[in-house]
C-alpha cells in the first residue's frame, strides 16, 4: 500500500523558485511518469520526494501520514539515480547489502532477499564483480536491485535509460515494465524522453517550468492536450501550430490566405489549430485549402513524413503514405480531416471545445 | 585530431625515425641521472671512510665495508632518533590527514556560508612560511610548557600540513559525484558512516598525494626540532646525526651512512605507495 499526496509543494533555492506549488495525488500500484522539457523541475520534485533536500512549502504525504520531516531511508522509498550511483569500491553484493544491513535486517534475511533479487534480475554470475567491470545495461540492473533490496513501499526512477544506447533502452524499458507488473509497487519515474512516458506510464504529469501542465493517461493527453504545450511535448512527430481565423464556416490563416473547412468550432473568431501528422492530407498542386511547399520527406518504411512550410513560415508535418512521394520545393496542398483537429486559444494556449454546429 | 596524427606519421624524417618518443626518452633518462646521482653517491659514500670519500668521490665502494653502520649503532641514540622521528612523522600524518579530510569533506560538499571564507583562511597558510614566525612559537611552547616535548613538533607540523592537504582534497571530494552521497542516505547511512565506507575509500589515492607530499619535509625536517628539542632522548633522525658534525672536524662516511638509513623509510614507503600515487596523480586527469 502506497498513496502519496504532494500538497502545494514549492521549492526555492536562493531567489528562484524552481517549483510553484504542485499538488498530486499518486494511488497504490501506479506508474507515474514525471515528463517536461531540461530545466521543469521533475528531478527537483523528485528528491523532494525522496527526503534528499528539504522543501520549501507544502507538504507530502505517504499514507496519510506527513513525510516532511521524516529522513530519506525512513521514507520507504528507494530511487535509482541517473549515474546509477553503485559504490565503486564495492561489488555487486556489498552494493545491494549495504542499504539491507544498515536497516537492521540479520545476516540470513540480507542473504535471502540478495538471492531473491538476483534471481529475479539475473544477476547471479555479475556478484563479484565491481561496478567498473559491468556494461551499462548491467550497471542499470544492479542499481534497480539495489533499490528491491530494499523492498522499498515506493520506487522512484531518475532518468534510468538516458545513459544506454538506444537498442539497450527500449530491452530495459520492456524490463522495468515487466519489474513493476512483477513487484507491483508504486513507481515514479523521471524522463524527458516522451515515448518513454507514453510507453510506460499509467498516469503522466507533464511538467513545465515547475507547474503540472496536465496529469492523465497517456492517452488522455494524446487526444486531449489541456494546452498548446502539451499539445506539442507529446506525440511524434510535433504537433504543428497553425494561427487561424474564422471566415463564415471555414478557417482561414491568419494573413487571410487559403481556407479549410472544419466542422464544429469554438466560439471566437481567431484561434491556435493543432494539426498532428495523420490529421493532414496532402494533394499535389493548387487547390482548396492551405498552400505549401514541401521542405523535405522523412523516409520511414511504414510511413513516411512529409515537412511542409506554408504560406504564413509554419513548418507542418503531414503523414503519407510510404510510396508517394513528394519532391523538395514542390507545391502542395494541405487538406485537414475535421474530425481530428484540436482548437486551442489564440491568447493562453487552452484547450477549447469546439461548439456543435447550430 | 586523428587526421593531424596521420598526417604526422606520413611524413616520417628522420627525428620522425628516431622518434619524438625517443627525444623525450633521452630528456627522462638524462633527468633521472640527475636525480639519482646525489642519492647514489649518498650511499656509495656511506661505506667509505673519510679519506676515501676526498680520494674518489664517485668510485665504487667495498659494500663489505660497514663500519660507518656499525659506528652509527654503537656511538649514537641512533633506535632513538629512529624511533623519535617514527612517533613524531606518523602522529603528525594522522593529524593532518583526519583533520585535513574532514574539514575537506565539509568545505567541499556542505553548503554553508563562510565556506569560501575557510577554504581560503586554510589556503592562506600555503602563503605564510612557518619558520619567520619561530620566535612567537617558541613563547607560545614555551606557555604551553611544551618545549622540550614532542608534541611541540607535532603541533607546529600539523598546522604546516593542513593547507596543502584541504586544498588537495577539498579538489578532489568536489570532483566526486555527489548522487553517490545520495545514494548511501538513501540507503540509510549516518553522515559518519557515509564518510568512511563511501567516501574514504575513494579519497584514498587524494590521501596518499597529500601523505606524500607532507611526509617528506616532515621526516627531513631540522629546524623545529633544533629549536624546541634539547633533551638527547627526544630528538628526531637529522638533528640527532649533527652529532657527526663537528665544528672543525667531520666524520663523513659516518654522515652519509646515518642520511642512507634515515632516508630508507621514505624510499620504501614511496616505493610502496607509488602505485596510489600515480593514480592519484591521473585521476582526475583521465576520466
Amino acid at each position: 500500500m502506497a498513496q502519496l499526496s504532494l500538497r502545494g509543494i514549492k521549492k526555492r533555492f536562493r531567489n528562484t523558485e524552481v517549483l510553484h506549488g504542485i499538488d498530486l495525488e499518486i494511488g497504490d500500484r501506479e506508474f507515474v511518469v514525471f515528463v517536461g522539457p531540461s530545466g521543469c523541475g521533475k528531478s527537483t520534485l523528485l528528491r523532494l520526494i525522496a527526503g534528499l533536500d528539504p522543501m520549501t512549502d507544502g507538504e507530502f504525504l505517504l499514507n496519510g501520514q506527513r513525510m516532511n520531516e521524516v529522513p530519506p531511508s525512513r521514507r520507504g522509498i528507494a530511487m535509482v539515480f541517473q549515474s546509477y550511483a553503485l559504490y565503486p569500491h564495492m561489488d555487486v553484493y556489498e552494493n545491494m547489502a549495504f542499504g539491507a544491513r544498515l536497516m537492521g535486517l540479520d545476516k540470513a534475511e540480507v542473504e535471502r532477499r540478495i538471492a531473491e533479487t538476483t534471481r529475479m534480475l539475473r544477476l547471479e554470475e555479475l556478484l563479484q564483480r565491481k561496478p567498473r567491470e559491468l556494461s551499462g545495461g548491467q550497471r542499470q540492473r544492479v542499481a534497480i536491485g539495489r533499490a528491491l533490496v530494499r523492498k522499498p513501499e515506493v520506487f522512484l526512477l531518475d532518468e534510468p535509460l538516458s545513459n544506454l544506447d538506444a537498442a539497450l533502452r527500449s530491452e530495459v524499458r520492456l524490463e522495468i515494465a515487466r519489474l513493476h507488473h512483477d513487484i507491483g509497487g508504486t513507481m515514479i519515474y523521471v524522463t524527458h524522453d516522451q515515448v518513454e512516458a507514453m510507453t510506460l506510464a499509467d498516469k503522466i504529469v507533464v511538467m513545465n517550468a515547475g507547474r503540472i501542465e496536465q496529469v492523465g493517461s497517456p492517452r488522455e493527453l494524446y487526444e486531449t492536450p489541456a494546452n498548446t504545450f502539451v499539445a506539442t511535448f507529446i506525440g511524434s512527430p510535433r504537433m504543428t501550430l497553425l494561427d487561424v481565423t474564422r471566415k463564415d464556416e471555414r478557417l482561414a490563416m491568419a494573413d487571410g490566405g487559403g481556407g479549410v473547412a472544419v466542422g464544429a468550432l469554438p466560439a471566437g473568431s481567431a484561434f491556435r489549430l493543432g494539426l498532428r501528422s495523420d490529421a493532414v492530407r496532402l494533394a499535389k498542386g493548387q487547390g482548396e485549402g492551405f498552400a505549401g511547399q514541401v521542405v523535405y520527406t522523412e523516409y520511414l518504411g511504414d510511413n513516411a513524413y512529409v515537412y511542409v512550410r506554408l504560406a504564413d513560415g509554419t513548418l507542418l508535418a503531414a503523414r503519407t503514405a510510404p510510396n508517394d512521394s513528394f519532391a523538395p520545393d514542390e507545391t502542395v496542398t494541405v487538406t485537414v480531416n475535421p474530425a481530428s483537429v484540436h482548437f486551442f486559444s489564440a491568447e493562453d494556449g487552452r484547450r477549447l471545445t469546439p461548439q456543435a454546429a447550430e | 585530431m586523428s587526421a593531424a596524427g596521420t598526417t604526422y606519421y606520413d611524413r616520417r624524417g628522420l627525428l620522425g625515425t628516431l622518434g619524438r618518443d625517443g627525444l623525450l626518452q633521452i630528456i627522462l633518462i638524462a633527468n633521472t641521472i640527475l636525480m639519482l646521482a646525489p642519492i647514489v653517491i649518498m650511499v656509495f659514500s656511506a661505506f667509505k671512510t673519510t679519506p676515501q670519500i676526498f680520494q674518489s668521490p664517485f668510485g665504487i665502494p667495498d659494500f663489505g665495508q660497514v663500519a660507518n653502520f656499525a659506528k652509527i649503532w654503537t656511538e649514537t641514540n641512533f633506535l632513538r632518533y629512529l624511533l623519535n622521528s617514527f612517533f613524531v612523522t606518523g602522529a603528525s600524518m594522522v593529524l593532518i590527514l583526519t583533520l585535513g579530510t574532514m574539514a575537506a569533506y565539509a568545505i567541499g560538499r556542505y553548503q554553508f556560508s563562510g565556506a569560501s571564507f575557510i577554504l581560503m583562511f586554510f589556503l592562506a597558510g600555503l602563503t605564510l612560511p612557518l619558520k619567520l614566525a619561530i620566535i612567537p612559537l617558541f613563547m607560545l611552547m614555551r606557555d604551553l610548557s611544551i618545549l622540550n616535548n614532542q608534541l611541540s613538533l607535532i603541533f607546529v607540523y600539523t598546522a604546516m600540513g593542513l593547507p596543502t592537504t584541504v586544498f588537495i582534497m577539498t579538489g578532489f571530494i568536489r570532483t566526486l559525484p555527489s548522487e553517490l552521497e545520495d545514494a548511501a542516505r538513501m540507503d540509510g547511512a549516518s553522515e559518519a558512516r557515509i564518510m568512511w565506507s563511501i567516501m574514504l575509500p575513494l579519497v584514498r589515492p587524494a590521501m596518499v598525494i597529500a601523505g606524500i607530499q607532507n611526509v617528506v619535509p616532515i621526516w627531513n625536517d631540522f629546524f623545529f626540532p633544533l629549536v624546541f628539542i634539547q633533551n638527547d632522548d627526544l630528538k628526531t633522525l637529522p638533528q640527532g646525526l649533527t652529532t657527526f658534525m663537528g665544528e672543525y672536524t667531520t666524520d663523513w662516511g659516518v654522515l652519509f651512512s646515518g642520511l642512507t638509513l634515515s632516508a630508507a623509510p621514505i624510499v620504501i614507503l614511496y616505493i610502496v605507495l607509488s602505485r596510489q600515487f600515480i593514480a592519484g596523480m591521473t585521476s582526475g586527469a583521465v576520466k
